[in-house]
């Protein structure tokens, strides 16, 4: 397996208050991999920093290493734009651009364009319609929402059910290429069915992402994540296989979480 | 809405009071309309309202010939206004956009009341700077014809409409809700590309409102652009020379002239086309907020 983060000695202070106390990890590519623990805990803390989000937060400090593909993200020479466009983010409460299907989607490419290699250099330019229609279809149908709102494109976005608009915001994400998707208790503010939906959309995604979720529901990290990492008060607990994570935690705070005892 | 016949007598006085309180300011409005209706009417029998309309000379004191033509005064007060819209809206939006997405908190905890305060700050007293210190400086660079001229009124308006402005459109812009941007920057886009593409979208109809509220005020405001730019009534399009705007006319003339001659008759009816054109700028607004709307 090949690593796709390594954390190491990851320390985050909102002004004063430690909130993530030393986390070091390593997360593999093409898996899921669950972050639980209770509320405050730093789990959501903790994926912000693997793209920077962390940054827009007056008075918050990151110290430690966070590498992607070997290079340190929070290194200076480091431009966070590039960061954040090859590791995308979901967010808790979908928030879909007040903009049409469309322009949800093409919203990323747009901004982007298409960098050309020829001859030994890279050019940008814009994508044409062609492209663009492409990139949303091909995002649309793979974040599983594109026979849904194929005829309703020019349709805002605000429009679709929360299920859906949390979809349109997968697929938006998609739409980008990036190589690491995080997702931010995705599910919390949806009702069971659509929170089905996505869970099937997230094991389907590892196949060609790498896939890091937060959430605080236990079961569903139980049936879709390959990994798990339980935080506790901004340490690092434990982490292991989800199975071994479930079944025979070594820790003996994990097992009071597990059980309902805590949290 | 069903009534209930129950309420307390307590309950019945509270809202009697508020229906008072609402009809007597829409009253008030009425009169105020109806009154210059009243006023504006005898002249539109003496003299004719295309000559009004169209007339290029505003001399309503020539003893034997008065012109009584509006343009000169529409004229200056469009040159003001739009001069200073041209000065404000940039200056406004860019404070607007800086506050909302730049400023630190503390900064911004500062900076915005300070804006606010100066809304506050009577009209006379930017009148009296125009008049003591604009004048000069602009003397100074432009080397105008005359000292006290368009230019004066359109910079010092300037400086009075971006208060209003930056109030309502930075609470707007702060009205988009934060998980907007986050979506926009975790998509790789820049702090100004968000700007660009997500906030100003989705507070436009905000930001409009802010520019045509700031315009009315500019149109309609009379202590300022009386002091500033000098009172010539010729009609021309050059921002270094005097004018006399719609307002300034009224305020100054109403001072001197003959209760119920024909002059005082015109002052009514250019109050009413001032009416008109602040009640249409006020109506667009609210227009293009609608229009506009995009939900989040």
């Amino acid at each position: 397996m090949t690593i796709a983060i390594r954390t190491d000695d990851l320390h985050v202070y909102f002004d004063k208050n430690h909130a993530l106390k030393g986390v070091s990890m390593d997360i593999e590519m093409n898996q899921v991999t669950a972050v639980i623990g209770p509320s405050g805990c730093g789990k959501s803390t903790f994926i912000r920093c693997i793209n920077r989000m962390n940054d827009l937060i007056p008075g918050c400090t990151v110290k430690g290493k966070v590498l992607v593909d070997g290079m340190d993200i929070n290194d200076d020479d480091v431009d966070v734009v590039d960061v954040r466009r090859r590791i995308g983010m979901v967010f808790q409460k979908p928030n879909p651009f007040p903009k049409s299907i469309y322009e949800n989607v093409a919203y990323g490419p747009r901004l982007h364009g298409v960098v050309e290699t020829g001859n030994g250099k890279g050019r940008r330019r814009k994508h044409t319609k062609r492209e663009l229609d492409e990139i949303v279809e091909h995002s649309l149908r793979r974040a599983a929402l594109w026979d849904e709102v194929k005829d309703r494109m020019d349709k805002s976005g605000t429009s679709l059910s929360g299920g859906q608009q949390q979809r349109l915001c997968i697929a938006r994400t998609l739409a980008v290429d990036p190589e690491i998707i995080l997702f931010d208790e995705p599910c919390s503010a949806l009702d069971p069915i659509a929170t089905a939906k996505i869970e099937d959309l997230l094991v389907d995604l590892k196949k060609d992402y790498t896939v890091v979720i937060v959430t605080h529901n236990m079961q569903q990290a139980a049936r879709i994540s390959d990994r798990t990492a339980f935080f506790y008060l901004g340490d690092l607990i434990e982490m292991g296989d989800t199975k071994q994570i479930f079944e025979r935690p070594q820790k003996e705070f994990t097992e009071q979480y597990i059980t309902g005892r805590m949290g | 809405m069903r009534k209930n016949r129950h309420l307390p007598p307590r309950e019945k006085a509270i809202q009697l009071a508020l229906t008072v309180a609402t009809w007597s300011s829409v009253l008030a409005l009425a009169a105020v309309f109806g009154e210059l209706l009243l006023g504006a009417l005898p002249a539109l029998s003496s003299i004719s309202i295309i000559d009004f309309f169209t007339g290029t000379v505003w001399n309503p004191s020539h003893p034997i010939y008065p012109l009584y033509g509006i343009l000169p005064l529409f004229v200056g007060t469009m040159m003001v206004s739009f001069g200073a819209a041209l000065i404000a809206i940039p200056v406004g939006l860019g404070c607007s956009i800086w506050l909302a997405e730049l400023a630190s908190p503390r900064v911004k905890a500062i900076f915005k009341p300070a804006i606010e305060i100066l809304a506050g700050i009577p009209s006379v007293i930017f009148g009296f700077f125009a008049l003591v210190i604009l004048s000069e400086w602009i003397a100074v660079v432009f080397e105008p014809v005359t000292k006290l001229n368009a230019l004066n009124g359109a910079i010092m308006l300037a400086v009075m409409m971006i208060p209003i402005m930056v109030t309502v459109a930075e609470d707007a812009m702060n009205a988009v809700p934060m998980s907007l941007r986050e979506a926009s920057l975790a998509l790789g886009a820049t702090r100004w590309e968000t700007v660009r593409h997500v906030v100003i979208p989705a507070s436009l109809s905000g930001v409009v409102a802010a520019v045509v509220l700031a315009f009315g005020r500019a149109v309609g405001e009379t202590m300022t652009v009386l002091m500033a730019t000098g009172n010539a009534t010729a009609l021309h399009f050059d921002l270094l020379r005097s004018v006399q705007t719609m307002t300034a006319a009224i305020a100054i003339d109403f001072g001197e002239v003959e209760f119920g001659s024909e002059h005082y008759h015109v002052l009514f009816l250019v109050g009413l086309v001032l009416f008109v054109m602040t009640f249409l700028i006020n109506f667009l607004a609210d227009w293009v907020t609608r229009r506009f709307k995009e939900d989040y």
